[in-house]
């Protein structure tokens, strides 16, 4: 069975244990070995590259061998969104405080599903608003800012 | 009876109007959220988890496990009338529970769900109480090798059980390892995998690993698959079961009981293997195996009996040996640990209120469950409405404050994104994250008796076969690696001749 290596799910799979694995070897070279009597901060973490970097190797070989394709479609646009409106939240903490970070987060993840309607989204945005403030600030007593204005930062 | 006084103190801190309260609230919230479908009980106890962090360690503890069990409940419920369970131990109870419903018994299942979890779970809280000690007492005599081992036997167990290819679970277990690396060395006070960043010097916060791994790349894989789900919440009626009905859950939920409250002790073994094993069994006994899958109301109670009751049993090897039995588990590990308690055998002797609190606050925990859960059903069915459009972003709203929260920093929040996507690529690859997450949570522990070990035996690695209780578990661990390969070895021989044979 032929399948491209994009869509080769093992091969894939292999292929990030591998970079893992040998990613992390090579940061920890930096750090002492130490002996095995005396093991140094170094000696798990290359341990543990090498043996990832195998396994990585073994499942490409088996993902060539079987050729399993990915199933279904990658969902590359919500993954971006939801990704991209965490950030923004985390940036937006910082700068306009809670109500206005906690809208733009649920107003731009809601904008990745499928059944997108504005009405629907802005009422959502307020009612999770009111409820991250009544839960994290009133409830928890966290110090944050309900508004803000700080881009001095 | 030492279990009895015992028990006596633990029902004297459990007791208390304030303890209660929590015990109360967590099971309310953990049935809440986890009622929600697609939110599985470990996204609920992550995104709750945040709010126990102020209360003091017993009362945290508390209500920590209210939550885990309102968050079990409500999966199951979930389960029975959506079929879109959260978990793969609420899996099993789906597939006799939603024809139930379908079936128009929808209620019957759902109370032969509670009064069966309710059955196991005191029934198996009782053997936390007399086991727990004795396990504690025996891990007395541990050195490093053994623990070593133990873990070791603990990571294989989650890697052979997880579902899906092993060379890729044990992969998950390696990366996990790596993960929990992340931070200062306790031995030297290297800062490593920290790239200069200062959040990171305490390691990745395993609430920011968790929901990641869980709830962000869940979403997005619900996102980008379609299709409607039916639900079957609007004819929860005549919610008793008749008395047929309970004759023919008893045995069902003893047995289910007797296994779960088993396989929950072991490190490792998650409590979908419980549930699994449970029904097959029934199926095995009944008179008429056909009528599984079509609705036969033992195939609800037997699996959500030994789900409930390895929940409980989890907490012996959490709490005694410090080592979590599932990804669960773990979190509840993580969340002592930010109290300032170290779990493991010491725990017993140095915090018996808060070993027999626990114990307590679980009978106390399981009642309140059924209280709350019996007159309330109806509008736990009415919740599970909810369309999925207005859950996500919720969900991802409370992910984000809580990890925000942690640090008062964005940094965590940027990491749990980061891991999002990670777990959305793995999932799509199908490498399971469960592994990952108990490697992520094991791993310094991991590192440092090993450490230890070498050090005492001057570098020997034979001090793991020679001493004999870390002899046993590496040789269990073995053979369960053999016992997995061999056949697909065989079979890969088999295949390889006839494709000799035929080309």
């Amino acid at each position: 069975m032929k399948t491209a290596l994009a869509a080769n799910r093992d091969f894939l799979a292999g292929l990030l244990f591998l970079a893992i694995g040998a990613g992390g070897f090579a940061v920890a070279l930096s750090y002492p070995y130490g002996s095995v009597q005396q093991m140094g901060p170094g000696f798990f973490p290359r341990s543990l590259g090498v043996i990832l970097a195998g396994f990585g190797v073994v499942t490409m070989i088996r993902g060539l061998r079987s050729g399993e394709r990915v199933q279904g479609e990658w969902g590359w646009f919500p993954l971006a969104a939801l990704s991209a409106s965490m950030v923004a939240f985390g940036w937006l903490m910082g700068h306009v405080g809670l109500v206005p970070s906690v809208a733009v987060l649920t107003m731009t993840s809601a904008y990745a599903g499928r059944e997108f309607r504005w009405g629907e989204a802005l009422l959502l945005a307020v009612a999770m608003s009111l409820i991250a403030v009544a839960i994290f600030i009133w409830g928890l007593g966290l110090p944050y800012e309900l508004f803000a204005f700080d881009f001095g930062r | 009876m030492d279990v009895l006084s015992n028990l006596a103190l633990g029902f004297g801190v459990a007791l208390t109007l304030k303890n209660l309260a929590y015990c109360f609230l967590g099971v309310f919230l953990g049935t809440l959220i986890g009622v929600l479908p697609g939110v599985g009980p470990l996204v609920t106890i992550a995104m709750l988890l945040p709010i126990t962090f102020g209360l003091d360690p017993v009362s945290s503890l508390i209500m920590l496990a209210g939550i885990f069990y309102g968050a079990q409940y409500g999966g199951s419920t979930t389960a029975i009338l959506v079929n879109m369970p959260g978990e793969v131990s609420s899996a099993v109870t789906a597939i006799d529970g939603y024809q139930m419903a379908r079936q128009g018994r929808a209620g019957p299942a759902l109370a032969t769900a509670a009064i069966a979890s309710f059955t196991a779970g005191i029934i198996s809280t009782l053997l936390v109480a007399f086991f727990g000690p004795l396990v504690g007492k025996w891990a007395l005599e541990f050195g490093a090798a053994e623990y070593f081992s133990l873990m070791l036997m603990g990571l294989v167990f989650s890697a052979v059980l997880a579902h899906g290819d092993l060379v890729k679970s044990l992969a998950m277990v390696v990366t996990g390892l790596m993960l929990g690396i992340v931070g200062t060395d306790v031995t030297s006070g290297l800062p490593r995998f920290s790239f200069g960043v200062a959040e990171l010097l305490d390691g990745v916060g395993f609430t920011v690993v968790a929901v990641g791994l869980f709830a962000v790349s869940e979403i997005v894989l619900n996102l980008a698959r379609s299709g409607p789900v039916e639900v079957f919440s609007k004819d929860v009626k005549d919610l008793m079961p008749t008395w047929a009905d309970i004759k023919a859950t008893t045995m069902p939920t003893l047995r289910g009981t007797a296994l779960g409250s088993f396989f929950g002790a072991l490190p490792g073994v998650t409590a979908s293997v419980a549930s699994f094993s449970a029904y097959m069994l029934e199926k095995k006994l009944a008179k008429d195996p056909d009528r599984f899958g079509k609705g036969a109301i033992e195939g609800v109670a037997a699996p959500e009996a030994a789900n409930n009751a390895a929940a409980q049993t989890h907490f012996i090897p959490t709490l005694t040996l410090g080592i979590p039995a599932t990804a669960v588990m773990a979190l509840v590990l993580g969340a002592l640990t930010m109290q300032g308690i170290q779990p493991g055998p010491a725990v017993m002797t140095t915090k018996p209120e808060l070993f027999w609190g626990l114990v307590a606050s679980m009978l106390v925990g399981n009642v309140l469950l059924l209280l709350l859960n019996l007159p309330l059903v109806g509008v736990w069915a009415r919740l599970t409405q909810v369309p999925y459009r207005f859950l996500f972003p919720a969900i991802l709203v409370f992910a984000s404050v809580g990890n925000y929260s942690l640090n008062n920093s964005a940094i965590d929040v940027y990491l749990c994104a980061a891991i999002g996507v990670l777990g959305y690529v793995f999932a799509k690859l199908e490498c399971q994250p469960a592994p990952l997450i108990l490697g992520y949570v094991l791993g310094p522990m991991l590192e440092e008796n090993l450490r230890r070990a070498l050090l005492m035996s001057d570098g020997s690695f034979t001090v793991f076969v020679t001493r004999p209780i870390s002899l046993v578990f590496l040789a269990v661990s073995a053979a369960l690696l053999l016992a997995m390969v061999l056949p697909a070895v065989r079979r890969g021989r088999a295949r390889a001749t006839d494709d000799s044979e035929a080309g």
